[in-house]
């Protein structure tokens, strides 16, 4: 049942030649050599592994790579290239939210996808923009801050 | 540089987690490396009757118990816990073998195509059990204590009023975001150990026991550890060595990581508890007397569970000073997953009962329990629960003031109790709270014995070599400030790494709020030495041992004396709101004020204390574990729920400052006491609500709706 599979990786075409049901987390991780995705969980509870497929943000471990063929894949080694990560990685280390850092580049992914819908977002809809990420170190608060102050700073970015 | 050392600086690890460039131990690669699993009992108590294994592949091995050229026993207080189960298994998720090879689904078929023949036994399934045969000993106890001062027959004879209550706390997981994980490779007759791990020593220890070589031929290495709270305190010294024995047979290097409902299932939790408190009160409502009868669930190995004990039966009386005290304290034997180390170590479970019982014996009495609280409160040289001193002001009534005004405690007590149309009531609590840093009793002298170096290079950086480790809580950032301010050098000339035991000496473990106030001092110390035969481009050294300070008492067999040497505090305040037809409780606001001496950075300082809260307000609420025959009836990331980010409120805290003379710039620990207040909080702002007495944690729904059933408030 091994088949090629294409996809836009990080904004490069790539084919892949993968078992269409392994989970695409498990592609990014051994395939790819993408490491920055995280396996919290492997359930979809954590979040820890999150990345954009075609801009809607998904669980990486629950999602099989047949289902991203032809779509494009946006993972924390892409997204880090970008201003927006830029303004939002100054507001996270200014806020604090990060500590033990392994939910750190799927809080990110998260705070990018509220970001995208809610460019200027209330505490509360920050609050239900991470709920799908635990953080078992910081109690949310800061991480909150942090969102909060990257959507002033980068203001007009999302 | 000199600078104010509470300011906040940036942590320079920061970028690289965000950035998802930090090397966990799951993100180390390895061409040759092999995978191990766990073959792990289905059973929660049976003899091993036989186990007939699959023909292996080639480059697939077993490894059990009889690959362990060293001893069976994995190096903690007693030893009684084996790396691999032996002729019994004692509880659901013992580990038996590791079958290891290159590819983890044949691995996966092969433990699946494993058939383990049990002669099953009567399991111990809780503390009640009796007339069983016992796991541990003659009595089924790993620790059995006693203490006490005074004269406890005298005050029940004159006590005006007493008042008994039974409390109980349940389990809890750590959740830390990374599961655990080690790898393992030999290498010219000596193990290096990958880990993420709060505890490298333990674990060379744990190792060159069960190879059985030299210390020399042991290497321990600590990978970015992704969160630990005390999960990764014990466990890790297991995976270590059983993941050093597969790396020995199959000659390559051995990765053995945990998926999380595996963690969940199988790692240590926080001990279960039950206390029962009988105080004995005088006319004027001072507490003259405190009976106590701690028992912990410990599981079915010992671990740590002498040592939580101890934590808890010192806490026993919480922050109040009793002359006439009696403690008594079991950790019994269950065939359960063995119950550990956890942010507090028995101090959450012991400080719940306490803070309950001084409300609902003011409650009983008539009187209002703040006031029959602070009238209690211990003082200046008034004697701890072993009789040791506090040498320092204490700030609780100026911290149960802040906290009061901050939270505008009084109104909304008066709120609360007014008639509303809606099925909504409203509640408010306040805990008071200390803990104890660093190791209990004699534990630093003793035991640990931490030594510290400091290591300047030609071009005048200085590494600080220390056995601590960088978990998220700060220490990177933290350790490198104390350094940098005693040197007076700017912090960007000081180097941490994370601890190779080849590399740093033994400063002891990262647990018990010790590295700050114990090994923090000791690297100032180091860096003033330093700091004074500093010579501009030369490689030089300063070390620093560990030294027990003069004026403190510890007698370990009668459990006298001061049992810490520091105290930090704590005052929360919580409020609920509950739904009375579901018994759904919101959380609507949390006040906390914490005196931990001088804060070593202030934004890392709120790291830890709204993260503690969250934990403790999770233990208190959604945090449920049941056992049921010997399984973990919450033993996935989808059944056993911890806190996100929409079930908790904005955290108001602040800081009050009475520093400690021995730690560095007068700091004193905060990593536990953070979480100890906020559950009982929780639990004393649901029984605002309800105006039901709360008797145990966590509080769910079906709880509620059974105290509220029951015609007995309290």
């Amino acid at each position: 049942m091994i088949k090629n599979i294409k996809l836009q990786l990080n904004h490069q075409e790539i084919e892949l030649y993968v078992h269409p049901l392994k989970r695409l987390l498990d592609v990014l991780r051994e395939d790819c050599g993408l490491l920055g995705s995280k396996e919290g969980c492997g359930e979809g509870e954590c979040g820890a592994c999150s990345v954009f497929v075609d801009g809607e943000l998904v669980n990486s471990c629950l999602f099989p790579v047949g289902k991203a063929e032809n779509k494009q894949v946006l993972t924390i080694e892409g997204f880090r290239d970008t201003v927006r990560y830029d303004v939002l990685r100054e507001s996270f280390e200014e806020a604090g939210a990060v500590q033990c850092g392994f939910c750190s580049p799927g809080m990110m992914m998260a705070a990018e996808g509220l970001l995208r819908r809610h460019p200027h977002p209330a505490e509360q809809q920050i609050r239900e923009g991470i709920s799908g990420n635990l953080c078992r170190c910081t109690g949310y608060n800061m991480i909150i801050d942090a969102v909060m102050l990257a959507s002033k700073r980068g203001d007009g970015l999302w | 540089m000199k600078t104010d050392i509470s300011a906040p600086v940036k942590r320079d690890d920061v970028a690289d987690k965000l950035a998802g460039l930090t090397c966990y131990i799951g993100d180390m690669r390895n061409e040759d490396m092999l995978y191990a699993k766990t073959l792990r009992s289905k059973e929660a108590r049976a003899k091993i009757a036989s186990i007939e294994y699959p023909v292996m592949p080639e480059g697939y091995f077993i490894v059990g118990k009889n690959d362990i050229p060293g001893r069976n026993r994995v190096k903690l207080l007693l030893e009684d816990w084996p790396f691999f189960a032996e002729d019994v298994v004692n509880y659901i998720g013992e580990p038996i073998a590791l079958i290891v090879g290159s590819d983890k689904a044949v691995i996966q078929e092969l433990i699946a195509a494993t058939k383990v023949i049990y002669q099953k036994l009567e399991p111990i399934l809780s503390i009640d059990d009796s007339g069983l045969l016992p796991i541990y000993g003659e009595t089924n106890s790993f620790a059995d204590y006693s203490f006490g001062k005074g004269d406890i027959d005298k005050v029940k004879r004159i006590a005006k009023y007493i008042y008994e209550g039974t409390y109980e706390t349940g389990y809890q997981e750590q959740f830390y975001l990374e599961p655990q994980g080690v790898i393992a490779e030999f290498k010219e007759g000596k193990a290096t150990i990958y880990g993420s791990l709060q505890c490298p020593y333990y674990i060379k220890n744990a190792v060159i026991d069960c190879l059985g070589i030299s210390s020399d031929r042991v290497r321990i290495v600590q990978a970015t550890t992704g969160g630990a709270f005390g999960g990764k305190e014990d466990y890790p010294s297991l995976l270590a060595g059983q993941a050093a024995c597969a790396a020995l047979k199959a000659n390559k290097p051995v990765c053995l990581l945990l998926e999380r409902n595996e963690d969940i299932e199988c790692t240590t939790k926080r001990h279960p508890s039950r206390i029962r408190l009988t105080s004995y009160v005088d006319e004027g409502f001072k507490l003259i007397g405190l009976e106590a009868d701690i028992v912990i669930d410990a599981g079915a190995y010992a671990g740590l569970s002498g040592v939580v004990l101890q934590r808890a039966m010192f806490a026993a009386a919480g922050v109040y000073n009793v002359e006439n005290l009696r403690v008594h304290g079991k950790a019994i034997a269950t065939n359960k997953v063995v119950s550990g180390a956890f942010r507090g170590f028995g101090s959450p479970q012991a400080f719940f009962a306490i803070e309950m019982h001084m409300e609902h014996a003011a409650k009983e009495m008539g009187v209002d329990p703040m006031e029959f609280k602070l009238q209690n409160v211990v003082k200046k040289w008034d004697k701890s629960t072993t009789g040791g001193i506090f040498r320092d002001k204490n700030l609780l009534p100026e911290m149960v003031q802040r906290v009061t005004e901050m939270s505008g405690f009084a109104e909304k007590k008066q709120t609360s109790k007014k008639p509303r149309n809606d099925n909504k009531r409203r509640g408010i609590g306040l805990s008071m709270f200390l803990h104890g840093c660093g190791f209990t009793g004699n534990g630093e002298r003793d035991h640990i014995k931490a030594h510290v170096k400091l290591a300047k290079n030609s071009r005048d950086e200085v590494e600080i070599l220390i056995s601590n480790v960088e978990m998220g809580q700060g220490i990177n950032t933290t350790m490198k400030k104390i350094a940098a301010n005693a040197l007076e050098i700017p912090i960007e000339r000081v180097i941490f790494i994370n601890p190779d035991t080849d590399r740093v000496p033994d400063s002891g473990p990262t647990v018990a709020s010790r590295t700050i106030v114990v090994v923090g001092r000791l690297v100032y110390e180091a860096a003033i030495e330093l700091k004074e035969k500093w010579q501009v481009g030369a490689v030089q050294e300063a070390e620093c041992s560990y030294q027990y300070p003069e004026g403190y008492e510890w007698d370990n067999d009668s459990l006298s004396g001061d049992a810490y040497t520091n105290y930090s505090w704590g005052v929360n305040a919580v409020e609920v709101e509950l739904d009375t037809l579901t018994f759904e409780s919101k959380i609507i606001g949390v006040w906390a004020v914490f005196d931990i001496g001088k804060s070593i950075d202030d934004r890392i300082v709120k790291g830890q204390i709204d993260g503690g809260i969250v934990q403790g307000l999770g233990y208190a609420s959604m945090e449920v574990m049941e056992n049921q025959q010997g399984r973990f009836k919450q033993r996935s990331s989808t059944d056993y729920i911890i806190p996100t980010a929409m079930d908790i409120p904005i955290i108001q805290s602040e800081l009050m400052c009475q520093p400690y003379s021995g730690g560095p710039f007068g700091a004193k620990g905060l990593g536990e006491l953070t979480l100890v207040g906020s559950p009982i909080a929780y639990a004393l702002a649901i029984e605002d609500a309800i105006d039901a007495g709360i008797n145990s944690i966590p509080v769910r729904p079906e709880l509620l709706m059974e105290v509220m059933a029951d015609d007995k408030k309290y």
